[in-house]
């Protein structure tokens, strides 16, 4: 029997996964809908003043986006760890980190990128510019993946564990904390005007650091997590 | 050496609270209310230090499966976290007379209150697993990225304020400390790293039985006191 390539196995593992979610194509709908009802909860609570819901829906969006990602990021290696397939992508020659970073992008595809798509939607709603909303769908763009990518290392640890929901937040929610802050300070200098490629690159930054160095101690978690 | 270490401690601790709060002359500015000082700034560098100390330990724990680095590690969290509540509470006991507020979305604040949830999630994981072993491991892991993501925090925080908010009240505007003040600090800093060893030596101890409980040689040991 040959191998296949470490590329082949990389991109059956996103196909896989992308199959697998298309069978159950109503749970897709799930964080969408969370995010959309979070959003939509703001200007219930706060008052319908256009003036102060422009100032704040870059930071709401954002702030629902990240709880969107939190929510799903529980079933990442969740069905997999239940019906033994994560125990054979261990088993398989190919590095763990690579298969697991398939797995996060697969799973990006599939949750982060519908809350993107729809921000522009969300942001038209809360009446912000133009302008400001591009930016604010860059800085989505950048940033969900970097929750992704980190939620992932959080999830494996606690994937073994029977009530991993709340525990999980209070893990991942501090380490969300630099994306945040950025990408709100993003959106406010484009707000206010001012030059936003300071903050852009610095996202930039930090998707790659977290592209090249999340998949290792995620690897290293799952495989905690099997034995 | 438990005894001696207390000892010890207890000196340190009673030289560095007479020094701060009766010898140390009053700030100028800020009158008697600045003692606190001497409980918060070595709070909060314990509270840092402690995390460092959890993440060397895990990391070594991790590499090359020592049991008692892991076991350091875990033990070091609750103190660490601890510390770090406490120099909240200082801090905003300090910051009522002072900033005229509670609490102030300040990069330092921010960032402190974020380690204080990273030692959280610490705690919150070791207690999930059941398995000590997995459970140090995991903690290691955990510790190890939280390692990674401290500076990022900081600066991003503090990044984050000094664009949103106008002047904010630095905390040491002083270009220096005058040295009466600053030897107690000093004093109240070793007397609170001792008090760390002290705390981290018994509960190693306690975790150390209960996790080798029937273990041929802890048996002895007990035997022979």
């Amino acid at each position: 029997m040959t191998t296949p390539s470490l590329l082949n196995a990389f991109l059956s593992v996103v196909r896989r996964d992308l199959i697998l979610a298309y069978r159950h194509r109503a749970e897709l709908i799930n964080p969408l809908a969370f995010f959309v009802m979070v959003v939509t909860l703001f200007p219930l609570a706060v008052g319908a003043d256009v003036e102060l819901l422009r100032r704040i829906a870059p930071g709401v969006i954002w702030v629902a986006a990240l709880l969107a990602s939190l929510l799903s990021m529980d079933a990442l290696f969740r069905s997999d760890f239940e019906d033994g397939s994560l125990e054979l992508m261990v088993m398989t020659p190919h590095p763990l980190s690579v298969l697991v970073l398939a797995k996060v992008s697969a799973h990006w595809l599939l949750s982060g990128m519908p809350l993107i798509l729809i921000t522009p939607l969300l942001a038209a709603m809360f009446d912000i510019e133009s302008d400001v909303i591009g930016i604010l769908f860059i800085t989505l763009f950048l940033g969900t993946p970097v929750l992704s990518l980190i939620g992932a290392i959080a999830v494996a640890l606690t994937v073994g564990l029977r009530k991993g929901g709340v525990l999980l937040a209070i893990l991942v929610l501090p380490l969300y904390v630099p994306v945040l802050i950025f990408a709100s300070g993003a959106v406010d200098a484009a707000a206010a005007g001012l030059p936003v490629s300071g903050q852009l690159y610095m996202m930039s930054a930090m998707l790659f650091l977290a592209i090249t160095l999340t998949p290792w101690p995620t690897a290293a978690a799952l495989r905690m997590s099997l034995s | 050496m438990l005894p001696w270490l207390t000892a010890l401690m207890l000196a340190l601790l009673a030289y560095g609270l007479y020094g701060g709060l009766v010898l140390a002359p009053a700030d100028y500015q800020q009158g008697d209310s600045f003692r606190i000082i001497y409980v918060h700034v070595p709070a909060a560098w314990m509270s840092m230090f402690i995390y460092m100390m959890m993440a060397v330990s895990g990391a070594i724990g991790l590499i090359w499966h020592i049991k008692l680095a892991e076991i350091v590690s875990i033990c070091s969290a609750p103190i660490g976290a601890s510390f770090t509540l406490l120099a909240l509470i200082t801090g905003s006991l300090w910051g009522k007379p002072m900033w005229g507020t509670w609490w102030v979305w300040d990069a330092r604040l921010t960032s402190e209150l974020i380690l204080l949830f990273l030692y959280l999630g610490v705690i919150g994981l070791y207690n999930a697993i059941e398995d000590n072993r997995t459970a140090s491991r995991a903690v290691a892991i955990l510790a190890l990225v939280g390692v990674v993501n401290i500076p990022i925090i900081h600066y991003s925080v503090e990044w984050w304020s000094s664009l949103h908010q106008g002047p904010t009240v630095t905390k040491f505007a002083k270009p220096s400390i005058h040295i009466d003040m600053l030897i107690p600090l000093l004093v109240m800093a070793v007397a609170f790293k001792v008090y760390y060893a002290i705390a981290l030596l018994l509960r190693c101890r306690n975790e150390l039985v209960q996790r080798e409980q029937g273990a041929r040689w802890l048996d002895e040991i007990l035997e022979e006191k």
